[in-house]
């Protein structure tokens, strides 16, 4: 049953994935956008998945926690394990499985809320802090993992929404750690950002990836490059090539990778 | 047709010539039709102004005296003899025996003091029909206030009839002859002699704004009528919002998208349109008829205006559901938010200053409806301010509707001053949606 392409080396020994998918098939109505894709995914590693856009690598970040649940039309078949267990059947509790894998977006959308508030809420609702004082102390540690505590400490009763974009979407990853997720999605989260906040953000990424199972879509192929271990490339909703990012960048074993990154379609 | 008698630019390879004959007429119409559409949209809007500004110049010019009366200063005295004495009687005789004593001898006494001529009962009842009838319950109530008044000869300001009222404002054409106008040719002598003697004056009528209502305009006032619509709109808000606001809620976050729901919303839009006296007949049958509430109630009318409020509170609502971005939801969701949660802590609350917007377009409308009420009995003659909304009561429309039906001539200015009053309430709630929409209005 192990699908995944061959791994090499010491990394092949600690190959118990966090998150794996089997034979993964999505439709809108009856468009076929995701077709039968098996893939690991491994805490200590970021994966990128990378791809022409419509490929369906979005659409698969968001199965990974459900995300499509709420689109009338949208179908899945096949498994996605989290930790060997189907997060598909029936029996799962959507709300848990969110915050355990907890979800970035491509465009930065803080809470019109305090930047409090919006770090607190997923600690809230979810009931993780008894007191004031750890709800503080949550949030307290929460920026200061996002790199975020520095710039708001003095004014975190000013609204999430005044914050410059680049700090937004480090508030939103902020958000999504509050809550202590396992794992951590990530739609494009650059897209709409700077070079600079996206350095940041990049920095940010590489500083979490020991903590957090980080799965990240991105149209920037350097920025796969820079921050992720694993690569995928998917292609027309099939998943072409999956392997260490190095290996895929400089040796890809497919023609259509290849024709990919050096730019022929896309 | 227009198009084609405009000349060409030649077919050319070139770079256009902007600056040819046939480019510059092109120009020059289409400056001209822009300048014209222009005046057109001008126009209109002059229009339109011009009729808002002469209905409330009439309703202005005709109100104004409705919330002025004419009254008569005469000087009573309060006799002993007539109305008992307070230091022999104990307090509850004294009270009764004012209350039993018919006032209007003590007008007579005046006005017969000021008139001597007037002899004979035919004239002397002519003569006191100057004052209201309002006049005694007046007398009366001073006197229980203040007892000490006993004995004493005191010059009171009593209300006229509101036939002397529409003479001293104009309203009676006093150069008809005597036979073709209400008020006679001896009544005007005397009014002119009560005027010589600075005994007439016009003065600031606060009866109109806490009274109920009348059979003499004099005595007509509103304040039924606004409590009456108050309760009225109490039960709408309290019957519409919720169930608006769930019904939209429902519609928006959780039903399933099919044909069944796709009918409701249908319905429920066009319910918005259908004309208001089909509620009226509907709250007939099953308020009254199967249901068996109280007719003329608050409780009734505000039922039946919170079906007509209804379809106005959901389309409102969900279109403002609707426009809390979904990136929003999102947030909430990949947080771990419960449907319910995400709902809750996150949509209605950016959604509210549109929902109460649109909650407090519909009071008004509801505010300003009758036909619905005609329907239950709210129509009906109604002198007590109504203390609950089980009491019967009227509301301020149907108040105006009332006495613009009514014969005397003094109730057109009261018409006019009551459309005034339910003016101002309609400005105020339509100022506080959008006082409220401002305050609250997200920016992203």
């Amino acid at each position: 049953m192990n699908s995944a392409p061959a791994e090499t080396g010491p990394e092949a020994i600690q190959a118990k994935p966090k998150m794996a998918a089997r034979g993964v098939n999505v439709f809108y109505g009856d468009n076929h956008a995701i077709k039968d894709i098996d893939l690991d995914l491994y805490a200590d590693k970021v994966t990128s998945l990378i791809g022409p856009s419509g490929c369906g690598k979005s659409t698969f970040l968001r199965c990974l926690n459900r995300m499509n649940d709420t689109i009338p039309i949208c179908h899945v078949t096949g498994e996605i394990l989290l930790e060997d267990e189907n997060i598909y059947t029936s029996g799962i509790d959507v709300v848990q499985l969110r915050a355990r894998v907890g979800m970035v977006f491509q465009k930065p959308n803080p809470f019109p809320k305090s930047i409090y508030d919006n770090v607190a809420y997923g600690p809230r609702i979810h009931g993780l802090a008894a007191h004031r004082t750890d709800l503080d102390e949550i949030v307290t540690t929460s920026l200061e993992k996002a790199g975020l505590w520095q710039e708001v400490k003095d004014r975190l009763d000013s609204s999430g929404t005044a914050l410059s974009g680049g700090q937004q979407q480090r508030l939103c990853i902020a958000r999504a750690i509050a809550v202590n997720p396992e794992v951590i999605l990530m739609d494009e989260p650059c897209s709409a950002l700077d070079p600079i906040a996206t350095a940041k953000i990049e920095a940010l990424i590489d500083e979490l990836s020991g903590r957090y199972a980080i799965i990240i879509v991105t149209h920037s192929m350097q920025q796969a490059a820079r921050i992720s271990r694993k690569t995928a490339f998917f292609h027309l909703g099939e998943m072409v090539e999956y392997g260490d990012t190095t290996e895929i960048f400089t040796s890809p074993k497919e023609d259509r990778t290849r024709d990919y990154i050096t730019g022929r379609i896309g | 047709m227009t198009e084609r008698n405009v000349p060409h630019a030649e077919l050319s390879t070139g770079p256009t010539d902007w600056k040819s004959g046939a480019m510059q007429a092109r120009i020059a119409r289409r400056y001209r039709r822009e300048r014209i559409f222009q005046s057109l949209g001008l126009g209109a809007v002059v229009i339109s102004v011009l009729f808002l500004v002469f209905l409330l110049g009439n309703i202005v010019k005709n109100g104004a005296y409705g919330f002025v009366q004419t009254s008569v200063s005469i000087d009573v005295t309060f006799s002993a003899d007539l109305l008992g004495d307070p230091t022999s009687l104990s307090p509850e005789a004294f009270t009764e025996k004012v209350r039993k004593t018919n006032m209007l001898r003590l007008i007579q006494t005046s006005m017969q003091e000021l008139f001597p001529e007037v002899k004979g009962r035919r004239d002397t009842r002519t003569l006191l029909r100057i004052v209201s009838t309002g006049a005694r319950a007046q007398l009366r109530n001073m006197i229980l206030a203040d007892p000490a008044l006993i004995g004493t000869t005191k010059r009171v300001e009593l209300l006229t009839s509101d036939d002397i009222d529409q003479v001293i404002k104009g309203n009676i054409d006093i150069s008809l002859p005597e036979a073709n106008r209400k008020v006679k040719d001896n009544e005007l002598s005397w009014l002119q002699t009560l005027q010589n003697d600075d005994r007439i004056s016009l003065n600031f009528h606060s009866q109109f704004l806490t009274g109920g209502d009348s059979r003499e305009p004099e005595l007509a006032g509103v304040w039924g009528a606004i409590v009456g619509s108050a309760f009225t709109l109490m039960v709408t808000l309290l019957t519409a919002f919720p169930i608006g606001l769930c019904a939209a809620i429902y519609l928006e976050e959780f039903a399933p998208k099919n044909r069944f729901t796709d009918i409701i919303e249908i319905n429920i839009n066009n319910l918005a349109a259908v004309p208001s006296i089909v509620f009226g007949l509907l709250g007939l049958a099953v308020f009254l008829s199967v249901m068996g509430m109280p007719r003329s109630a608050p409780i009734v009318g505000g039922l039946t205006l919170a079906l007509l409020t209804l379809p106005t509170v959901i389309i409102a609502s969900r279109a403002s559901i609707a426009a809390v971005p979904p990136s929003i939801r999102d947030a909430a969701r990949g947080l771990g938010a419960s449907p319910m949660q995400v709902v809750f802590h996150h949509v209605i609350p950016l959604a509210m200053p549109g929902i109460m917007t649109g909650t407090i377009i519909g009071m008004a409308r509801a505010l300003g409806e009758s036909a619905p009420l005609l329907m239950i009995g709210m129509v009906a003659f109604i002198v007590d301010i109504p203390g609950s909304i089980n009491d019967a009561a009227t509301v301020l429309p149907v108040q105006i509707y009332l006495w613009a039906d009514s014969p005397e001539r003094a109730f057109v200015e009261k018409t006019s001053a009551a459309i005034m009053v339910l003016l101002f309430f309609l400005i105020a709630m339509n100022g506080i949606a959008i006082w409220l929409r401002q305050k609250f209005e997200q920016k992203w």
